[in-house]
C-alpha cells in the first residue's frame, strides 16, 4: 500500500463523515489556535518591554548611590551610611576609555511659574550628554548647551506637557520663567515621547545639574547615567566605574551599577518563562482535543466495523488497517492544526488592529510546536481506536450489518 | 486445490457450545463448481469463511495449494486472501462513500499497484461486467444487481483462483439474480474455482457438484455419491 494512497483514503474517509470530521477539526483548531495565540501575546509582552528598554538608549549603565542589597558581601558596619554620589564623582568617570558619555542626574520637585500660571513640576538637573544618552529629540529650540557642568546657568528645557500647560500655544523660547524662586530662560521643548519606564519625559523641566543642585541646596546626585563606548565595553565600563568610585570613596564599594543589558536579559528571561507557561496551560486544550479525537475515532471504528471486515476480506492485514486509521486521525489533526494557525493569525491581526502599541507576534517556534504537538496528539490518541480496528475479527465484523 | 480434513468450528454462546461445523472433510479441485446447500444455521457460511481464511477452525487441517493455512500469521493470511480468494457477499459490502470504481480499486490499492495500472484494470473489469457507465456512481445510486456486479468486479480484480459467494442472489430479484449467476458461471468457465452458498435448489442444480449440510455436518456430496456408485 503506497503512502499517498493511504493519505488519499484517509482524506476520503474524512470528507465522507462530515459531522465527525468537523468536530475533530474544531477541537484541534481551538487547541492549536489557543497555544499559538497565547504564545503570541506572551511574545508581544516581551517585545513591548524590550522596546521600552531600548528606547532608553543603548549600552546604558546606571549608577545608584548605596550598595545593592542583593549583591551579598559583608553586612554594613554600625552607623555606616553610604556616601553620596557627587558631581565630581560623575566627572571623574570620563577618565575611562570604555565610557563614552556621562550624564549626572539630580532630581527634585519645585513650583514652576510663568506670569499667573504655576505648577509643581519634577526638575531634573543634568548635562548636555543626557540628550544623546536618552536619545531625546527637540520639538523647539535646543537642549542644554555643552559647557562646564560645575557651573550653573539660568537656562531650562521643558517637557511638552509642562510647556503646553504653562504657555498654551505661545512659543516659550526666550521667555523667562521662575523655578523655585529663581529665573530661568526657556531654550527648548522636548518632543512628546510618552512614558518610558515610569519617568514621564513630558512632565518635567531640565536645567543644568549645577543649577539644580543649587536649587535644592544639595551636592548629591540622584543617579548617574553612563553610555559605554560600545556593546563590548559595557562590562569593562562597569568595572572601571566601580574602581574609580572605590578610589574616590576611600575603598568603599558603596554604589550599585546596573547595566541595561543585564536588566534586559532578566526581563527577557522572565517573559520567555511566562510565555512558555501560558503556552503550557493552553496545551491542556490540546490534550482535551486529543481525548475528543480518541472518542470520535472509537465511534467511527464501531460505525465502520463492516467496512473494516470487508477490507480484511479483500486482503488488508491488521497492520494496513492500523495504518489507515492512524493516518486518518493524523490527517484530521493536521488539517485542524492548520485551521488553528489560521485562527491565531486572524486573532493577532485583530489584536494589532485594536491595540497597535502592543506588538503581539507569533514566534515561528510556537507554530512549529503547536502543529507538531497537535499532530502528535492526533496520532497518540488515534492509536487506541486504530488498534481496535486492526484487531477486529473479519467474520465478526462482516456478520454485523 | 482446497483440502479440509476433520474441520471443527465451535462457537460459545453463553454456557452453550454451538457446533457450527463438525468433522468436515472436503476437497475441491481447481476450476471446480461447488454449490453448498442446506437449511439456515447448518454451517454453510461458517464453512465458506474458513475456506476464505476469514475464520479459523478450532480443530482440523486446512491445506490451500498444499500449504497448511493454520501456520500462517495475520499478514500472510491477508496476502492469501488478497491474491488467491475473492469474496462475494449477500449484502454486497460496498464502501458507501466510495464510487463503484473506487470500490473495485481497493484491493489493488492494498496490493500497492501504481495508479495508472489500477485505472486500466478497473476500467477493464467494469467494462467486462457491463457497468462501465456506472463507474462514478456511489453504491446508493446503483440497483441491487449493479451493486453485486461491482462486488464481483472487486472480488476478481486481483484475478484470484477461487471465488467464494455466500448467497450472492439472496438480496436480488429473480432476473438480476440470474444475471449474477451467469457472470459467476462465466468466471468459472474461465478457470476460477467457484464455491457458492445457495438456498435455491434450482440454482444449486446448475452446479457440477453439490453438498448438502445439516447441523454442521456434510450430509451428502454429489461427488461422493458418484464415487459410491
Ligand atoms: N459468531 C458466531 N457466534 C455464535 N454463533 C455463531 C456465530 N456464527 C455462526 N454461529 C452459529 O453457527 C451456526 C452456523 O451458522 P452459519 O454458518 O452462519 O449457518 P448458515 O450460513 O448455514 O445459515 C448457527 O447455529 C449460528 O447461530
Ligand atoms: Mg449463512
Amino acid at each position: 500500500m503506497k503512502a499517498f494512497d493511504v493519505i488519499r483514503f484517509s482524506f476520503r474517509a474524512a470528507t465522507g463523515f462530515r459531522t465527525r470530521t468537523l468536530l475533530i477539526l474544531l477541537a484541534m483548531a481551538i487547541g492549536v489556535g489557543a497555544v499559538i495565540l497565547l504564545t503570541a501575546m506572551g511574545e508581544g509582552a516581551r517585545r513591548y518591554v524590550t522596546r521600552e528598554f531600548t528606547s532608553l538608549g543603548t549600552h546604558l549603565l546606571v549608577i545608584f548611590p548605596g550598595r545593592s542589597e542583593t549583591t551579598g558581601g559583608p553586612p554594613p558596619l554600625l552607623g555606616e551610611t553610604p556616601r553620596d554620589l557627587t558631581l565630581d564623582d560623575a566627572l571623574s568617570l570620563k577618565r575611562s576609555s570604555a565610557i563614552r558619555r556621562v550624564a549626572p542626574i539630580a532630581l527634585g520637585s519645585a513650583p514652576v511659574s510663568w506670569r499667573q500660571r504655576s505648577r509643581e513640576v519634577t526638575i531634573m538637573g543634568s548635562t548636555a550628554a543626557l540628550f544623546e544618552i536618552r536619545q531625546l529629540s527637540m520639538a523647539q529650540g535646543q537642549f542644554l548647551p555643552a559647557g562646564n557642568p560645575s557651573l550653573p546657568a539660568a537656562v531650562c528645557v521643558l517637557g511638552y506637557k509642562v510647556k503646553s500647560e504653562l504657555f498654551g500655544n505661545t512659543s516659550p523660547l526666550g521667555k523667562w520663567l521662575r523655578i523655585g524662586g529663581r529665573r530661568f530662560r526657556v531654550i527648548g521643548v522636548l518632543t512628546p515621547r510618552g512614558q518610558s519606564l515610569g519617568m514621564d519625559m513630558g512632565d518635567l523641566a531640565i536645567v543644568p545639574v549645577a543649577s539644580a543642585q543649587a536649587l535644592f541646596n544639595t551636592s548629591s546626585l540622584f543617579r548617574i547615567m553612563i553610555q559605554a563606548s560600545g556593546r563590548d565595553s559595557v562590562l569593562i565600563a562597569k568595572k572601571a566605574i566601580l574602581g574609580i568610585i572605590r578610589d574616590r570613596h576611600e575603598g568603599e564599594d558603596d554604589v550599585t551599577v546596573i547595566t541595561q543589558d543585564a536588566l534586559l536579559s532578566t526581563f527577557d528571561r522572565i517573559f520567555t518563562a511566562l510565555t512558555l507557561t501560558v503556552a503550557g496551560i493552553a496545551a491542556i486544550s490540546l490534550a482535551v482535543a486529543g481525548i475528543l479525537i480518541m472518542n470520535v475515532m472509537m465511534i467511527s471504528v464501531s460505525q465502520r466495523t463492516t467496512e473494516i471486515g470487508l477490507m480484511k476480506a479483500i486482503g488488508a492485514s491488521g497492520g494496513q488497517v492500523l495504518r489507515l486509521f492512524l493516518c486518518e486521525s493524523a490527517v484530521l489533526s493536521a488539517i485542524g492544526a492548520m485551521l488553528g494557525v489560521m485562527l491565531s493569525l486572524i486573532g493577532t491581526w485583530t489584536s494589532l488592529r485594536l491595540y497597535p502599541d502592543f506588538p503581539v507576534m507569533i514566534p515561528w517556534w510556537s507554530v512549529m510546536a503547536a502543529i507538531g504537538v497537535g499532530m502528535l496528539t492526533g496520532l497518540i490518541f488515534g492509536v487506541l481506536p486504530a488498534r481496535r480496528a486492526a484487531g477486529l475479527e473479519p467474520v465478526d465484523a462482516l456478520s454485523r450489518r | 486445490m482446497i483440502e479440509l480434513q476433520g474441520i471443527h468450528r465451535k462457537f460459545q454462546v453463553g454456557n452453550e457450545a454451538v457446533h457450527a461445523l463438525q468433522d468436515v472433510d472436503l476437497s475441491v479441485q481447481p476450476g471446480g463448481y461447488l454449490a453448498v446447500m442446506g437449511p439456515s444455521g447448518s454451517g454453510k457460511s461458517t464453512l465458506l469463511n474458513i475456506i476464505g481464511l476469514l475464520d479459523r477452525p478450532n480443530k482440523g487441517l486446512y491445506l490451500l495449494d498444499e500449504q497448511d493455512t493454520t501456520e500462517l500469521n495475520d499478514r500472510q493470511q491477508a496476502l492469501v486472501r488478497r491474491h488467491k480468494i475473492g469474496f462475494v457477499f449477500q449484502f454486497f459490502h460496498l464502501v458507501p462513500r466510495l464510487t463503484a470504481a473506487e470500490n473495485v480499486e481497493l484491493p489493488l490499492i492494498l496490493a500497492g499497484f501504481e495508479a495508472d495500472k489500477r485505472e486500466q484494470r478497473v476500467q477493464q473489469a467494469l467494462t467486462a461486467l457491463g457497468i462501465a457507465d456506472r463507474a462514478r456512481h456511489r453504491p446508493d445510486q446503483l440497483s441491487g444487481g449493479q451493486r453485486q456486479r461491482v462486488a464481483i468486479a472487486r472480488a476478481t480484480i486481483m484475478r484470484p483462483g477461487i471465488i467464494l459467494a455466500d448467497e450472492p442472489t439472496g438480496n436480488l430479484d429473480r432476473s438480476s439474480g440470474k444475471e449474477v449467476i451467469d457472470i459467476l458461471e462465466h468466471l468459472n468457465q474461465q478457470g476460477m474455482t467457484l464455491i457458492m452458498v445457495t438456498h435455491d435448489p434450482e440454482l444449486g442444480g446448475r452446479a457440477a457438484r453439490r453438498i448438502q449440510m445439516l447441523d454442521g455436518y456434510i450430509q451428502s456430496d454429489t461427488a461422493r455419491k458418484h464415487e459410491g456408485i
